[in-house]
C-alpha cells in the first residue's frame, strides 16, 4: 500500500501533484450519484432483447408464440431500422444492429421487445421462436486459421500487419542461441460492477436522446446518425455516472443505444434497457484471446540479435475494434528492448463468438505476456538471471523501438529495475526461497516483468481525431472544463479540474467539469488508450491559457494575479463582452513521422515504463498459486494526483492478478457457459496480495505538467511477472493464462509437458 | 399475484407498503422507496453491491424476499450520513481513494459498517475477511483497506 515517488521536477505546482479529492466523490459515498438504472422517466417502458441461440446460420422465420398478449408489447426487428443496419465504428460495414437474414454468433440480437412491466419481458423473450438453417461455424482462432469454414471474407482474416525492422533472416546463422516459445492468453471479462444500460427518448421534433453508461459519447453519436438517418443536431448523447468500464463500454454502448432508440421510436415513449449480469456476460465484449509465437536469436551474452514474432488474436464474429487491438498488440510485442532485427506478423481471425473488444491495455497485455515470459526462457537458455537478460537488452535514449521510433525522452529502465529489485528484496528472497523450497510443500518464487505502454492513439491516430477542448468561466469566475472525456472511476473529472485550476491560477474548488453531453461539449475524443491525462489534459491546460489570454487582451488581467483578481476580471469581461469561452484543437507535434502501411515511425508521442515484481507461493498439495506480495514501480511522467494514480495502479494490478490466476471464460459452441459471477471468478479482498506502488517521475514535454498515460499500463505486467515467479518457484514454465490449480496439477503430474526450448543451435 | 402488507423501518423512518411477498428487498428499496443508493451488480448474492443492514446484520438485499424484512430495522447507504454531513467512514473513503467508479461503494461501506460494529479495531486480515463478500473491480481493494483503517484510527482519536 506504500506509495512513494522519486521526482525530478523543478517546477513547483500547487494543485497538480496533490491528492485533491475526487470531484464527484460525495455523491458516490452518500449513494446520491445517479447511475443509469437509478433514473426513471415518466411513461418509461423497459426493453429486452431476443438473441440468437445458434452460432451461425440463416434466419428462416420469426414467430411469436402462444400465451403472450403480444398486443401489449412493442416489437422491433431489423425491418424497423430507418436507415443503415450497421454500427459505424472503424469499419462502416460491420456489425448489424439487429441480425437480419444471417446470424454470426450466439447471443446476437435479432428481435427487441418493450413493455411497461419489466417482469413480463422474460417470458415474452422466451416465447419468440426463431427458426434457423444452421451453417458451419468456427470457435477458435486455430479453426479459423485452418479455414475449417470460411466465416469472414475469403480467408477469415479481419486484419493483418507485417512490421519489419532490419533483416531477421540474415541473423539466424550467427546466433549463439535460438530460443522459441509459444504463449496463450485467454478471454477476460471486464466485469465492471454496473452492467451495460441506456435510456432512449424519441421525439419527431428533437430526434433521439440517449443517456447511458458509456466511455465514448461521440462514438454513440456517430453510430446513431447512420442507423437513424438523422442529422448531427438531432442526436443527443449524454453520459451519466458510469459504474466501471475498463474498455467494456467503448463500443458496446452504440449497440444497446441503437436498440433502445429503435424501441423508443416505435413505442413513442422513453425506453430503458439495462442488462442483468448473465446477459451482460454472455452478450457483450471481452478481451481478445491471443497466441504469440517467438523465435529469437541471441548472442552468447544474451543480447537480442533478432526477433521473429507472430501474434494471432480471436476477433469474434465482427471486426469492431479488432484492427486497433491487433495494432497495439503488434507494436508492444517486442517489449521495452532494443533489437536491430524484428519481424512481427500478426492476424486477427474471425470466429463465431460474440465480438471481442476493448479491455484495459487493448492488446498489449496479451503480447507483453508473450515477450516477458519469453525473456525468462532466453535467460534460462543463456544461463543468466531474468534481471540480467533484461538489463542487457533495455531500450535506452537514442536507441529505436521495433517501429524505428528513436527514444528521445529520458528513460531509466536500468534505475527502475535496480529499485524494483531493492524494494521487493528480490535477491534476498530468491536465495531464501531456493533453500526453503527444497523441503517445503509450499514453493515460493519471484518473477519480474519490465514493459512499456504507448500513451494516446497509435501513429497518426491523434492527428486524425483532432480533439477539441473548451473552457468557460462565468461572471463569478467559476471555470468549467468542457470535454467529452468521461469519468468512470479513473479520475478524469478530478485530474482535468486540477490541470485547469493550476493553469488558470485559481483554487481547485473554483473549477468544475461539464457532464459529457454531445449537445454541450466539444469532441475531445474517446476515453480510451491512456490518452486522457496526456492528450486531453494538455488541451485543457492550453484552453486554460487561452482563456487567461482573452482576459489579458482586454487588459483585465496582469501577468501575475490573485484568485480574486481573476474573478474580478471574469466579471468585467462578461459584463462588457458577453460569454467568456476558449477553445483549442489538438495539433500534432512537429516532425512526427508515421507510415500506416509499413507500420514504421513514431508510434506514440510518449511511452510509460514499468518494472513489476511478483512474489508467489505455489502449494504443491492443493496446486493453488497465490500472489503473496506485489511490487509495482512505474514512470508515468508527472503524477497529477498521487491517491488517484496509485488507485489506478492497484486496480490494474488486481485485474492482472485475476487475468493470470482466476478469470477463465469457458466457451461452449461459441457461447460463454460460465456467465455468472458465481463461476467466473474475480479476485476478492481476501485474494489480492499486498500491492506496493512506487512512482518515478521524469518530465514529458507532451503532457500537462509532464504527465503521461497511466490507466492501461498496470494491466500489462502482472500476468507475466506472476507466471515468471511460478516458474521460479516450481521450475516449470507455464505458458497459458489463466493458470488454474487444475492446470498446475496436470503439468506437475506430467513434467514432460515442459516448454520445448530449442537450444543451442551451435 | 398475492400482495402482502409490509411494515419496516428504513434509516430510522417507518414505512408501510404493499408488495408481492417474494419481491426482492433490493427492488422494494429502489423502486417503491426510491432509495437507489443500493445497487444491483449480479442479482445472485456474489458481488455484495446490494448490501444493507437488516437488524444490524449485513445481507444481500437481492436475496431477501421483502416478506422476510417484515418488522425489520433496515439501514441503507442513504442512512449513513448525518443530516447531510458525511460520517467518518464516508469522509475517509472520499479522502483515501476508497471509491473510484462508486458502484460498489454503498455496499462496501455497509460491509465496513457491519465489520466495525462487530470489531472496534480489526486487523488487516479481519478487514480483508470482513469485506470479502463485496467485489470491487476498480481499486484492487488497497485504498478501501486504507479508508477503513483511517476511519478506525480517526474514531479512536475522537473517543480518547
Amino acid at each position: 500500500m506504500r506509495e512513494t515517488a522519486q521526482s525530478h521536477f523543478q517546477k513547483a505546482t500547487e494543485i497538480v501533484g496533490t491528492s485533491a479529492p475526487r470531484k464527484e466523490g460525495v455523491g458516490k459515498v452518500t449513494g446520491a450519484a445517479r447511475y443509469i438504472d437509478d433514473i426513471v422517466l415518466p411513461g418509461m417502458w423497459h426493453g429486452a432483447t431476443v438473441r440468437s441461440s445458434i452460432p451461425r446460420g440463416r434466419i428462416k422465420s420469426i414467430e411469436f408464440g402462444d400465451g403472450i398478449a403480444w398486443e401489449e408489447f412493442v416489437i422491433v426487428t431489423a425491418k424497423d431500422i430507418p436507415a443503415k443496419n450497421r454500427i459505424a465504428l472503424i469499419m462502416d460495414h460491420d456489425q448489424p444492429v439487429l441480425a437480419d437474414e444471417m446470424t454470426n454468433h450466439p447471443e446476437e440480437a435479432i428481435v427487441l421487445l418493450a413493455h411497461a412491466d419489466k417482469t413480463r419481458l422474460h417470458e415474452a423473450v422466451k416465447a419468440v421462436k426463431i427458426e434457423y438453417e444452421p451453417l458451419p461455424a468456427v470457435f477458435t482462432m486455430e479453426e479459423s486459421e485452418r479455414q475449417q469454414a470460411i466465416v469472414w471474407g475469403e480467408d477469415n482474416i479481419i486484419k493483418k500487419f507485417l512490421m519489419q525492422k532490419g533483416d531477421v533472416d540474415a541473423v539466424w546463422n550467427t546466433a549463439a542461441h535460438i530460443v522459441e516459445g509459444e504463449y496463450f492468453t485467454g478471454a477476460q471479462e471486464q466485469l465492471y460492477i454496473e452492467n451495460n444500460g441506456v435510456i432512449a427518448e424519441w421525439s419527431d421534433e428533437d430526434g433521439l436522446k440517449i443517456q447511458g453508461s458509456m466511455q465514448c459519447p461521440f462514438y454513440v453519436h456517430k453510430a446513431m446518425l447512420s442507423i437513424f438517418g438523422l442529422s448531427a443536431e438531432k442526436v443527443r448523447v449524454i453520459q451519466v455516472e458510469t459504474g466501471g468500464a475498463f474498455g467494456g463500454k467503448e463500443d458496446y454502448p452504440s449497440l444497446i443505444a441503437a436498440h433502445a432508440g429503435l424501441l423508443a421510436m416505435k413505442a413513442r415513449r422513453p425506453i430503458k434497457i439495462v442488462y442483468d449480469r448473465m446477459e451482460d456476460l454472455a452478450a457483450t465484449t471481452k478481451r481478445h484471446p491471443c497466441r504469440t509465437r517467438y523465435r529469437t536469436a541471441v548472442d552468447e551474452s544474451g543480447r537480442l540479435l533478432a526477433m521473429d514474432i507472430q501474434v494471432d488474436t480471436d476477433g469474434g464474429a465482427y471486426a469492431t475494434v479488432s484492427p486497433t487491438v491487433l495494432s497495439r498488440a503488434t507494436i508492444h510485442s517486442s517489449g521495452p528492448y532494443s533489437c536491430d532485427n524484428v519481424r512481427v506478423r500478426s492476424h486477427a481471425w474471425a470466429t463465431n463468438l460474440p465480438p471481442h473488444g476493448a479491455f484495459r491495455g487493448f492488446g498489449a497485455p496479451q503480447s507483453i505476456f508473450g515477450i516477458e515470459r519469453h525473456m525468462d526462457q532466453i535467460a534460462k537458455a543463456v544461463g543468466i538471471s531474468p534481471e540480467e537478460v533484461r538489463r542487457r537488452n533495455f531500450l535506452e535514449q537514442g536507441k529505436s523501438t521495433a517501429t524505428g521510433q528513436i527514444i528521445r525522452d529520458p528513460i531509466d529502465m536500468h534505475g527502475m529495475l535496480a529499485r524494483a529489485l531493492q524494494v521487493s528484496d528480490y535477491h534476498e528472497k530468491r536465495k531464501r526461497f531456493a533453500e526453503e523450497n527444497k523441503t517445503n510443500a509450499v514453493k515460493r518464487g519471484m518473477g519480474i516483468a519490465s514493459f512499456m505502454h504507448g500513451s494516446g492513439f497509435t501513429g497518426s491516430g491523434e492527428r486524425r481525431l483532432a480533439s477539441v477542448v473548451a473552457m468557460e468561466a462565468d461572471v463569478k469566475g467559476r471555470a468549467t472544463v468542457l470535454v467529452s472525456s468521461t469519468e468512470f472511476g479513473q479520475g478524469t473529472n478530478t485530474i482535468l479540474c486540477q490541470v485547469a485550476a493550476e493553469a488558470l491560477g485559481i483554487p481547485y474548488e473554483d473549477v468544475g467539469i461539464a457532464q459529457p453531453d454531445t449537445s454541450r461539449v466539444p469532441n475531445s475524443g474517446p476515453t480510451v488508450a491512456s490518452r486522457t491525462a496526456m492528450i486531453v489534459g494538455r488541451l485543457v491546460h492550453d484552453a486554460a491559457h487561452a482563456l487567461v489570454e482573452k482576459l489579458r487582451e482586454k487588459n483585465l488581467l496582469l501577468n501575475k494575479y490573485s484568485a480574486k483578481e481573476f474573478r474580478d476580471a471574469c466579471y468585467a469581461y462578461t459584463e462588457k463582452f458577453g460569454a467568456l469561452k476558449s477553445e483549442v484543437c489538438y495539433k500534432a507535434p512537429e516532425g512526427i513521422f508515421w507510415d500506416d502501411e509499413k507500420y514504421q515511425g513514431e508510434a506514440y508521442p510518449a511511452f510509460s515504463w514499468a518494472v513489476y515484481v511478483a512474489e508467489v507461493a505455489v502449494d504443491t498439495r492443493t496446486y493453488a498459486a497465490e500472489v503473496v506480495n506485489f511490487y509495482a514501480l512505474q514512470e508515468v511522467g508527472r503524477v497529477l494526483n498521487p491517491v488517484l494514480a496509485a488507485g489506478q495502479i492497484e486496480g490494474g494490478v488486481a485485474q492482472g492478478v485475476g487475468y493470470a490466476l482466476y478469470e477463465k471464460v469457458v466457451w461452449k459452441d461459441g457461447r460463454m457457459s460460465n456467465n455468472q459471477m458465481t463461476n467466473y471468478i474475480m479476485p476478492t479482498s481476501a485474494d489480492i496480495p499486498n500491492i506496493e506502488v512506487y512512482f518515478e517521475e521524469l518530465a514529458c514535454e507532451h503532457g500537462p505538467y509532464g504527465a503521461k498515460g497511466i490507466g492501461e499500463l498496470p494491466h500489462d505486467g502482472p500476468a507475466p511477472a506472476i507466471l515468471n515467479a511460478v516458474q521460479d518457484a516450481t521450475g516449470v514454465s507455464f505458458c497459458t493464462i489463466p493458470l488454474l490449480p487444475e492446470d498446475i496439477f496436470l503439468r506437475l503430474q506430467d513434467p514432460t509437458r515442459e516448454l520445448e526450448l530449442m537450444e543451442p543451435v551451435r | 399475484m398475492k400482495i402482502a402488507k409490509i411494515s419496516f423501518t428504513v434509516n430510522g423512518k417507518p414505512h408501510s407498503l404493499e408488495a408481492p411477498p417474494i419481491k426482492r428487498l433490493l427492488d422494494v428499496l429502489r423502486e417503491d422507496l426510491a432509495l437507489t443508493g443500493t445497487k444491483e451488480g449480479c442479482g445472485e448474492g456474489e458481488c455484495g453491491s446490494c448490501s444493507v443492514l437488516m437488524n444490524g446484520v449485513l445481507v444481500n438485499s437481492c436475496l431477501v424476499p421483502v416478506l422476510q424484512a417484515q418488522g425489520a430495522e433496515l439501514l441503507t447507504v442513504e442512512g449513513l450520513a448525518n443530516h447531510g454531513k458525511l460520517v467518518v467512514l464516508q469522509q475517509k473513503f472520499l479522502e483515501h481513494g476508497g471509491a473510484q467508479c462508486g458502484i460498489c461503494t454503498p455496499g462496501m461501506m455497509m460491509a465496513a459498517e457491519a465489520l466495525l460494529s462487530r470489531h472496534a479495531n480489526p486487523k488487516l486480515e479481519e478487514i480483508r475477511e470482513g469485506l470479502a463478500g463485496n467485489l470491487c473491480r476498480c481499486t484492487g481493494y488497497m485504498k478501501i483497506f486504507e479508508s477503513v483503517r483511517q476511519a478506525i484510527d480517526s474514531a479512536e482519536k475522537t473517543t480518547r
